[in-house]
């Protein structure tokens, strides 16, 4: 209901209309859903997870367990969403969930009816036979009543911002602490940031009461607010979590930016990722629930979350309510309800006396109180209609019902130290307060050992006002004066972590410690019973803490449980591990703007739109696009690669072999390095020549091969992969920063800068030619020459190297006169047959000619000598890397897989990733193989299938014929030589 | 001790649950046993269990620094798969799930083995051809796997998007018996039935080190004072190094943090379990609702068991890529765990420099679909002093010999 009067946050003259599941409502700007929902009378909200319980909001805030929603519809649904963070905009739509088919009557709360034989972990000890029923039958049936909100089903439309920033101080939490840290630590100069995770400024104080500096508490804040706001270097930013605090001061903040408006333009939501110097946590604390029978019925909710909804939107489940408490602070509810107008028959405080500032002032107004009292149980179907008193440390005998329409219930206070203690800060157990506080012994540190992290005010454990606003100020600056202010006195509160305490095994089934997951007492004592007795075992047997909120309301109680089931002290007990996030952070603010098309970069050679003018079918190698091939109208692709091979070998073709690793080395310990780098000689390499050059891991396994050419007597270009190159230049950077560091060599990478064209074929002579301009006559530039001049007056360096086995000319000129030169050699090219072929017709060709193709012949396990590249190792160099590695006994085993050719006895091609299978079968019972494909083709030269492969002394075997098997069929081999085509190299050498 | 069933449970509803025993009792240590595990997650509790089970040594000891299963064991993202390349790999992986198909009716313990399928994605035809060579290996290793193409995957597994504009499906490997099991499930049924074999298992209590006399293990000191044995199984994964500093020899082992996350629990919506090494990452949904998604190890040898960010944000991108609805969902928790990893990426069980000492260890970021294979290998090795044939391979001297194990082909970053 909606009271008459007050309500700090709403607006009155602001009515919005908004849709719980099948029903409009109407509540009020600065309402939230769940307040608005309490205004219409609405308190039943979820389901609880396990036995679908009805269930009610408990908090007023980000700890909420039990009010999550499904918020928007469509593609925009977010399941789970908090209606107690939900601030209303017109026309919001809510659907409840974990229901069927609806919020009040679900079915599936037939769990509940059985949920004696449903305790903790029940599904350890059955559904174990019959054994296929457990993935048809039993584990579906528990998938389905499991999970929260429907999983949303569309891609999300909305974007997600991230930044990065930096501060000297970075406080979390806008309440008093929070702000009078920031005041202290921007008034010294520093660079401050200020996030608060509400809409507005000032957490409890606003609500609790007392005064500062003289006045009310909202009067400081806005004034510190503004101050703040006024500074040049302070960020301040409300609806803006701090998720995590990772090592070193990295901080993850979540901004909501257009949820409260119901969507608009930009964003929907800002991830900060900061640097601080250091964190002040002042995230507050949490009020703890009492583990009463029947705690759980909707109405039953914190004392202080009935006190904020009642000050701050004027709201309140109905006319009365019943305050049950251990501590002084749940008075200032009880006050709070009659300065609404809410009538308080009873509050109930387990402690033997109250005699406090606070319980006087109760008396004073009228209220009962009745002390060393508990509740023995609630009343009601879908909400408490009454409570049931009893003695707090009896049995649970009825002394008394009570009706009410709702149970105000505080067990104390635990500070939020998730920030402390997420980067490793260490936690005491405070016996006065009975709660974990930070202990300041023991912070998280940084690199130098220092604090990164100081909690403040009730993050610290300093709940009353005056220590709250001063302790806040210390941590911003230890110099500075904090703000006088004055709350009432409070007596120390009674630890009760199970009401009444002398309560049986049926009780202490109806007590809940989780409220979503609904563990209850009875569950923790069953778990301790069973052995499960770390605080970690307790925690995954019954999933304790293991809901949305993590335990935030339900740790400490159901911690306190486990050591008085063990009989042991809590602190020995201690705490599970506080994991980031601090509050569910978003998924797609964690992946930001990189999704789509710009997921990751995509590369473009300088041809590439020239490429998709012209038909190209694209291939992904790394980041770049290459042409596939062109097939041509009702061409397949197939045809269209066997019609470029062919024309290639018998006419002209072009590549771009632009995404060819271009990098250059220079120094004058460039050749000393090469040498070191390729198992090859490449410092003898004369100036004017190239060479083939084959890298190894220390391992001695290939990892990378290409031709290199030198262009000075103190620089060398390497060619690498398409996919290697920015592997290979950080491979010889880390090689040379951190081994070979005294060295004098320069490493560049210039792939981008330089357009690469190989011009293939017998023709390709004739076409370099009519371009005009240097001479590449075979006299002018021989096979594995390269050299500079200009071609169509385009400046260019030209490599007589051959991948295919024809005559072929690699053109590398600037990146921006790449196109010019394509469409001259096309134009050019034209009265010679001309064609572009792609990566499928260079892989066929480099096949036929019994090439290697690094990631088709290598795989991480395969050595040059298994290649038949033993020539590309120079004899006469002392060392080279993967030189030892290869010394070792099973890389000289004669026994190795070893190139060879393979030609199937009926022409067909090879399935790919086919084994050779050999006789028998192993130890393990696997049947038997002595080689593999690597590389198998349909070769259009040949007009048949051809493969290379790796078979058990493949080259001492030619012309046995082999079974290979894969996808289900068997195919027979014949071993001959890898290279298939042209074997002399007349072709390429003219 | 008594058998869990059904019928258990309504009799002890009906009393309140007063009447269920401890599942593994917590017994003061003996002054020495016949043979010692130190590390009870998964893999030592398994190699206790079939110290007893396979060859009857039932004076065993395991010991546990922590709590039991608070290691990999209790923070990987569960997935059992055998879809191996190499054969000593798919052999061991293979006997493990086999072990798996069994184990709750085995254990009397529901370890909830769900064999929903384990899809590997092919999103660049490099891996398609790696895994139509993966699956034609399996064919021959007696592991039932088949590549499958695009339109297969989108049926398995709907909430996918097949054609991203940057990393389009291609198709997948898919093992139809492989899944996921309930991790602290099989720690603890391990637990509860060396407990009934009579077996040990000594929680909160270190090894400070390790007793060596002429070459031979004598006996481990604790934090609960010495223990003799003549048999030592070394089984803690990322701490392995430590332990074999301890005993006075080194192991091939660099330990990072390997990182995970779950989202908030939602209905179901994905009933297999995908793995994308392309983009690194791998997701599931756990029975309770959580999306749980694997991501990589941070790019530094450290043992911190925290969660870092980023990674995973480099691998959210990634899913979010491949799984659209991701977006919207929220991340509940993130994790780290120590792994040990060799240089092949395959494990080590292996004979060690000093006699009676053995370790298993070396299963990097894959160790939990291992732990029966790997307890079973692991007890015939410390049983008979020499490995079996699941064992063989994975001896730590195979670096220095170069008969290297290397799974990168298939298995990526991911496992």
């Amino acid at each position: 209901m909606r009271l008459e009067t007050g309500g700090r946050l709403i607006d009155r003259t602001r009515p919005l209309r908004f849709r719980f599941d099948d029903r409009w409502m109407t509540g009020l700007a600065g309402d939230t859903l769940a307040s608005a929902l309490i205004g219409q009378g609405r308190i039943l909200m979820g389901r609880s997870f396990k036995y679908h319980r009805p269930r009610g909001p408990v908090a007023a805030g980000l700890e909420e367990p039990n009010a999550l929603v499904t918020l928007g519809t469509g593609a925009r649904a977010e399941p789970n969403v908090r209606a107690t963070q939900t601030e209303l905009f017109q026309g919001l739509r809510a659907d409840s969930q974990n229901r069927w088919p609806s919020l009040a009557f679900d079915l599936m709360a037939a769990n509940d009816l059985v949920s004696r034989f449903l305790p903790a972990g029940f599904y350890y000890k059955t559904f174990i036979r019959p054994r296929a029923a457990w993935k048809h039958l039993f584990e579906p049936a528990i998938r389905r009543a499991a999970g929260l909100g429907p999983a949303p089903k569309a891609a999300d439309p909305d974007r997600y911002d991230q930044v990065y920033a930096f501060c000297d101080v970075l406080v979390a939490g806008g309440g008093v602490a929070g702000l009078a840290a920031a005041l202290a630590a921007a008034r010294t100069g520093a660079r401050v940031m200020l996030f608060e995770q509400a809409p507005h400024w000032g957490g409890r104080a606003p609500v609790d009461g007392g005064t500062v500096a003289g006045g009310d508490p909202a009067g400081w804040v806005a004034a510190a607010v503004a101050e703040l706001a006024a500074m040049p270097d302070v960020t301040l930013r409300t609806r803006a979590t701090v998720a995590a605090v990772h090592d070193h001061g990295y901080v993850l903040v979540e901004e909501r930016l257009t949820d409260h408006l119901g969507g608009g333009p930009g964003p929907r939501r800002r991830l900060w990722r900061i640097r601080a110097g250091r964190v002040v946590n002042a995230c507050g604390a949490f009020e703890r629930p009492l583990a009463f029978p029947g705690n759980d019925r909707p109405g039953v909710m914190l004392a202080s979350a009935l006190r904020d909804y009642v000050v701050n939107w004027a709201v309140a489940p109905g006319p009365a309510a019943v305050v049950v408490t251990n501590n002084d602070d749940a008075y200032r509810t009880a006050l709070a309800l009659r300065r609404a107008g809410i009538s308080v028959p009873v509050i109930a405080d387990a402690r033997p006396a109250a005699d406090g500032p606070l319980p006087q002032a109760a008396r004073a107004a009228g209220i009962r109180v009745a002390t060393g009292t508990g509740i023995a149980g609630t009343v009601g179907r879908g909400r408490v209609v009454a409570v049931q008193l009893c003695d707090a440390g009896g049995g649970g005998h009825v002394t008394e019902t009570i009706p009410c329409d709702a149970v105000a219930m505080s067990g104390g206070w635990s500070p939020a130290v998730h920030l402390w203690s997420q980067p490793g800060g260490r936690l005491r157990w405070d016996e006065a307060g009975a709660m974990f506080v930070p202990d300041p012994d023991h912070p998280p540190t940084g690199a130098a050992g220092e604090p990164i992290v100081t909690c403040a005010g009730a993050a610290a454990g300093a709940l009353r006002l005056p220590d709250c606003i001063a302790s806040g100020a210390r941590a911003g600056d230890p110099a500075a004066a904090a703000p006088p202010a004055e709350a009432e006195a409070e007596a120390p509160l009674l630890p009760v972590w199970v009401m009444p305490s002398g309560a049986g095994p049926r009780k202490r089934a109806k007590m809940w410690l989780d409220f979503q997951n609904d563990v209850k007492v009875s569950d923790v004592e069953l778990a301790a019973r069973e052995g499960y007795r770390s605080v970690e075992h307790t925690k995954r047997y019954t999933t304790l803490g293991m809901a949305t909120d993590q335990g935030k309301l339900s740790n400490v109680n159901g911690l306190a449980v486990l050591a008085q089931a063990l009989d042991e002290a809590i602190p020995r007990v201690g705490t599970t591990t506080f994991r980031p996030p601090f509050v569910p952070v978003t998924i797609g603010a964690l992946a930001g703007e990189a999704r789509g098309a710009v997921f990751q970069p995509l590369r473009r050679t300088p041809l590439h739109d020239w490429h998709a003018a012209h038909g190209a079918v694209w291939e992904p190698v790394g980041l770049w696009r290459r042409p596939y091939c062109y097939p041509r109208a009702n061409e397949s692709r197939a045809d269209a690669v066997a019609r470029e091979v062919l024309n290639t070998r018998r006419a002209l073709g072009l590549l771009d072999a632009s995404t060819l690793g271009k990098i250059v080395v220079k120094g004058p310990d460039a050749g000393r390095f090469l040498d070191m780098i390729y198992t090859g000689a490449m410092s003898s390499l004369p100036v004017g020549r190239c060479r083939y050059g084959l890298l190894c891991n220390e391992q001695g396994f290939l990892i990378d091969d290409g031709v290199v050419a030198r262009l000075a007597e103190d620089t060398w270009l390497c060619h690498t992969t398409s996919g290697g190159a920015d592997r290979i230049h950080v491979w010889m950077e880390d090689w040379l920063q951190t081994e070979w560091w005294n060295w004098r060599v320069f490493t560049l990478n210039l792939t981008e800068q330089l357009a690469q064209i190989a011009v293939v074929g017998p023709h390709a002579r004739k076409a370099l030619e009519a371009l005009g301009g240097m001479d590449v006559s075979k006299a002018a530039l021989p096979f594995m020459h390269w050299a500079e001049g200009t071609l169509a007056g385009i400046p260019a360096r030209v490599f007589r190297i051959s991948f295919s086995g024809e005559l072929s000319y690699e053109v590398a000129v600037p990146a921006d006169r790449g196109v010019e030169l394509w469409e001259r050699l096309v134009a050019a090219g034209g009265p010679l047959g001309v064609m572009p072929y792609g990566t499928e017709a260079l892989h066929v060709m480099r096949a036929e000619k019994g090439f290697i193709m690094i990631g088709d012949e290598t795989d991480g396990t395969v050595i040059p000598q298994d290649l038949g590249l033993g020539w590309a190792i120079s004899a006469r160099k002392p060392d080279y890397l993967g030189k030892r590695g290869q010394m070792r006994p099973a890389l000289a085993d004669p026994d190795r897989w070893r190139l060879v050719g393979l030609m199937t006895l009926d022409g067909s091609v090879i399935p790919e990733g086919a084994y050779a299978v050999g006789a028998g079968r192993n130890a393990n019972g696997q049947t038997a193989t002595e080689g593999r494909v690597t590389s198998t083709y349909f070769s259009p030269t040949l007009n048949r299938g051809i493969a290379l492969g790796l078979i058990r002394r493949g080259p001492e075997r030619m012309g046995e014929v082999l079974t290979f098997a894969a996808e289900g069929r068997r195919v027979q081999a014949r071993i001959v030589s890898p290279v298939f085509h042209d074997p002399e190299g007349k072709a390429q050498d003219v | 001790m008594s058998r869990y069933s059904v019928f258990a449970i309504v009799r002890e509803g009906l009393r309140h649950h007063t009447g269920w025993p401890r599942a593994w009792a917590s017994p003061e240590p003996r002054a020495r046993y016949d043979a010692i595990v130190v590390g009870a997650g998964g893999h030592g509790l398994a190699t206790a269990y079939y110290l007893g089970r396979n060859h009857g040594i039932t004076d065993v000891a395991v010991l546990e620094k922590g709590w039991l299963g608070g290691g990999n064991t209790g923070r990987n993202t569960t997935i059992i798969r055998s879809n191996y390349l190499q054969d000593p790999s798919a052999a061991i992986y293979e006997k493990s799930r086999a072990l798996y198909e069994t184990l709750s009716q085995e254990l009397n313990y529901n370890v909830m083995f769900s064999p929903r399928g384990v899809m590997m994605l092919a999103q660049t035809e490099h891996e398609v051809r790696g895994y139509r060579r993966t699956a034609a290996a399996n064919a021959l290793q007696g592991v039932e796997t088949e590549f499958i193409g695009p339109r297969r995957v989108k049926e398995l597994c709907p909430i996918m998007n097949i054609d991203g504009p940057r990393y389009p499906v291609l198709g997948a490997l898919w093992q139809p018996r492989g899944g996921t099991g309930r991790h602290d499930a099989v720690a603890w049924g391990y637990a509860r039935a060396c407990s009934q074999m009579g077996m040990h298992i000594i929680e909160n209590c270190a090894v400070t080190g390790i007793t060596v006399e002429g070459g031979q293990v004598r006996g481990v000191d604790t934090t609960r004072g010495p223990i003799g044995c003549d048999r030592l199984g070394l089984v803690v994964a990322g701490h392995s190094s430590q332990l074999a500093d301890m005993a006075g020899f080194r192991l091939p082992i660099e330990s990072l943090c390997l990182q995970a996350l779950v989202s908030e629990p939602i209905k179901p919506c994905m009933d297999v379990v995908v793995m994308a090494n392309t983009v690194h990452g791998y997701m599931s949904q756990s029975d309770k609702g959580e999306m749980v998604i694997g991501g990589g190890t941070d790019g530094f040898n450290n043992y911190t068991q925290r969660g870092s960010h980023h990674h995973i944000e480099e691998t959210l991108r990634a899913l979010v890529e491949t799984f659209p609805m991701l977006s919207r969902l929220k991340m509940l928790r993130q994790w780290g765990g120590i792994v040990d990893m060799t240089g092949d990426r395959s494990p080590l069980i292996s004979k060690t420099p000093v006699g009676g000492i053995f370790v298993n260890c070396g299963w990097g970021t894959g160790g939990f679909k291992a732990i029966p294979g790997s307890g079973w290998a692991m007890a015939e090795l410390m049983a008979k002093g020499e490995p079996g044939p699941l064992a063989a391979e994975f001896s730590m001297f195979r670096f220095r010999e170069g008969r290297f194990i290397d799974e990168s082909v298939a298995a990526g970053v991911a496992h």
